[in-house]
């Protein structure tokens, strides 16, 4: 990789911030708007879990405990999936360390739209807040809330929800879609116009690539979303009939078209989540990324076959042997650079001098976690072996391995990485490893028996299961009090670390870590690279 | 405050236009899906949706080999009709021409209008299922107790022998859903808000 020739110049003497409404509430500077999503993101994802929590708390036994009414438990699902996909995970990985770090590893001074950067962000918001109404207003007949899990199947979604949560829900997709694709552009925009000098394509970090084809497939991913639920709303409130047979619509289209956005979805999650994982090992094993270029390239490879596997998610609609076919072999195809991947960091910390600090715990946990939930994909790649399993927890256990402890344990990476940077404060190591620990005990207990329970027949998004099962749900429920108590850790880490007197250098972590935001002071200044840094081949890179 | 930063530059501009320009694009091709997907259904029988089209020559019907076709009869809640086959299935050599007859009656007391939806199981049965003639072409409207015969006019083709997602097939199903509808178009049933009227349909 090439190395900044020009360090940055003491910004601070100019450093004029505004007040700290217009600072935070008309914010246009990228690191602050970072800095908001991230703590939307951490606000979000607290209510997700308590969600989740009340899903886990009823599993515990059969019967009903804590619901009187299934339909409630259903919303309960419906909510922790909306909110982690879209309030947590998107914005904490596209958002935050994306408007963080994307300018600061090119080497920009800023995003290239810095107001649009602003509406995405309060978009965003926006959308949190009316999928928050629709949990208080009348869904299904007689409960309260979205109950349509996040697919928002109809007919559920339409003649199963007269009620207007299923429109808010409709709604705050619109408005955190709309923000997700004005920050798509601007993302875009920045990455091809803004890098420094002497910065080309195939010099760029790997999180500027991830995050440059995590924009791509948002923006033609989204648009197809947005339309499949602006006519979901048109048939639940205009008479269209889109969906509805009764006027010769085809609920089998809604499918289609969500799983057309869906599919590439799960790669908007895991695309900056891999960029970040590439940085924490090559820094914490003071060797550049092995393969950078296959590196790189895989990424595009696998947005590029994203887009062509969507009916993996609907084998069972009656689709013909060949088609099915197909979208097996397509399917097992992204197998191939996830591996590039996979092994290219394995290589990268291969004969490295590895430093296990709390970040590259958590790097490392991802690894070997994203590796099971990407075993347990290729099994229900098999349309044959997916009649069987789809719709069961083994599902839940398969997207949960790779989202729950792969994006989200790379968030976590990700904060423990950069907190320094951010902050110029320092999270005791202590707490990172503590964290990590009681993590990946938790979620493994947690999920692991999910595949048994999805295996013996165990369907999702039901309240209530026979007895045969309580033994692994009991397990599983004890496994999320676990993950659940980790978070506190995580909190105590980051009041520590603001109370505490020690400063973060400008380079914490030493001679690995060689990406432009460590030329920086820490926290950086609030406008950087007045004067663009230039990027110079170093002998022997790649 | 520092000197006001340039405005985006006209690369940059350019970059944002046609990153929009793709979005627009992709909710555009959502929406043309609708009728794209509808084509595609009607012109290959995908996700059971019948052919429509003339009968075969006599000579095309194979007289060793049949088809059993079930009938299967539903009224979507919100319009008060009787709707039943004359007859549960019939044994269809494959290639010829079959007709059977359905017996529609409205039990309510006003006149009322209904549109017919239809679909075949096995899905994939759809390309090889084909309509010679049928009253679910039209929308029918029913006078209080009038009672009305109406026919299908069908076979089943021989082609789908050749299909190895059809080949082994000796058994379907024909399924109508009588809706109601107002000029063509279909009406909503009013759903109880609360509680369950525990009707099939509703949800």
């Amino acid at each position: 990789m090439a190395t900044a020739a020009a360090h940055a110049e003491a910004h601070e003497v100019h450093d004029h911030k505004p007040s700290f409404f217009a600072r935070w509430f008309l914010s246009t500077n990228h690191k602050d708007i970072g800095t908001l999503y991230l703590l939307f993101a951490f606000c979000a994802g607290m209510i997700g879990a308590f969600l989740s929590f009340g899903i886990r708390m009823e599993m515990e036994q059969p019967g009903l405990q804590y619901f009187s009414n299934p339909a409630t438990y259903n919303v309960f699902v419906t909510g922790h999936g909306l909110i982690m996909v879209f309030f947590m995970v998107m914005p904490a990985l596209i958002g935050g360390f994306g408007n963080w770090f994307v300018p600061l590893m090119i080497g920009a001074p800023d995003m290239a739209f810095p107001r649009m950067n602003n509406i995405s962000f309060w978009l965003t918001v926006a959308g949190f807040c009316s999928l928050l109404c629709s949990l208080f207003v009348e869904g299904a007949p007689g409960a309260s809330g979205a109950g349509t899990g996040w697919t928002v199947y109809p007919p559920l979604s339409t003649a199963g929800h007269p009620g207007p949560a299923v429109d808010f829900a409709i709604f705050a997709l619109h408005l955190s879609g709309a923000g997700s694709i004005l920050g798509a552009i601007n993302f875009i925009t920045t990455i091809l116009n803004m890098r420094a000098p002497g910065m080309t394509l195939h010099k760029m970090p790997l999180f500027a690539w991830a995050e440059l084809v995590t924009a791509f497939l948002l923006l033609l991913s989204l648009p197809v979303l947005a339309g499949a639920i602006t006519m979901l709303l048109t048939d639940r409130n205009f008479g269209t009939t889109f969906f509805d047979p009764a006027g010769g619509g085809d609920p089998i289209l809604y499918q289609h078209l969500f799983w057309f956005f869906g599919h590439p979805e799960v790669y908007i999650m895991i695309l900056p989540a891999f960029g970040i994982v590439s940085h924490i090992i090559a820094t914490f094993s003071r060797k550049p990324v092995f393969g950078y270029l296959a590196m790189a390239y895989a990424m595009v490879a696998i947005g590029v076959v994203g887009f062509v596997v969507w009916a993996h998610h609907m084998y069972t609609v009656g689709l013909s042997l060949q088609t099915q076919s197909y979208f097996v072999f397509a399917t097992m195809v992204i197998a191939v650079p996830t591996g590039v991947k996979i092994f290219s960091w394995i290589a990268t910390m291969w004969g490295g001098s590895i430093r296990f600090t709390a970040a590259m715990h958590w790097a490392v946990g991802f690894i070997f976690l994203f590796t099971v939930g990407g075993v347990t994909g290729v099994v229900l790649a098999n349309s044959a072996v997916d009649k069987y399993l789809h719709d069961t927890y083994y599902v839940v256990a398969h997207f949960h391995y790779v989202l729950s402890l792969g994006a989200v344990f790379i968030i976590f990476a990700g904060v423990y990485y950069w907190f320094p940077k951010m902050t110029g404060h320092i999270i005791p190591e202590w707490a990172g490893k503590l964290h990590f620990w009681l993590a990946f005990i938790g979620a493994n207990v947690l999920f692991f028996p999910m595949h048994f329970l999805g295996l013996a027949g165990m369907p999702r998004r039901y309240a209530d299961y026979p007895d045969a099962f309580a033994q692994w749900h009991k397990v599983s429920t004890y496994g999320g009090h676990i993950f659940g108590l980790s978070m506190f850790v995580f909190v105590i880490g980051v009041v520590l670390a603001f109370r505490s007197k020690e400063r973060a250098a400008d380079n914490p972590w030493g001679e690995g870590a060689t990406t432009l935001e460590w030329t920086l002071s820490s926290p950086p200044p609030f406008h950087q690279f007045e004067t663009l840094p230039r990027i110079v081949d170093e002998p022997g890179a790649h | 405050m520092a000197a006001t930063p340039p405005g985006p530059s006209r690369g940059a501009k350019r970059t944002a236009l046609a990153c929009a320009g793709l979005a627009v694009g992709m909710i555009g091709l959502a929406f043309a899906s609708v009728p794209l997907y509808d084509a595609f259904c009607k012109a290959t029988g995908y996700d059971g949706t019948p052919r429509q089209g003339p009968a075969l020559a006599d000579s095309a019907a194979r007289t060793d080999d049949s088809m059993v076709v079930h009938f299967d009869t539903n009224v979507a809640p919100g319009l008060p009709w009787k709707f039943i086959p004359e007859v549960s299935r019939v044994e269809a050599k494959l290639g010829e021409t079959k007709t059977v007859f359905f017996r529609v009656q409205n039990t309510g007391s006003v006149p009322s209008a209904g549109v017919a939806t239809f679909n075949v199981q096995p899905g994939l049965m759809g390309g090889y299922f084909v309509k010679i003639a049928c009253f679910c072409f039209n929308e029918q409207t029913l006078q209080p107790g009038e009672t009305l015969d109406v026919p299908v006019v069908f076979y089943v083709d021989p082609a789908l022998r050749d299909d190895s997602n059809t080949a082994h097939l000796s058994e379907m199903t024909l399924s109508y859903t009588y809706f109601a509808s107002k000029n063509g178009q279909p009406v909503k049933a009013t759903v109880a808000r609360s509680g369950s009227s525990g009707t099939k349909g509703d949800f």
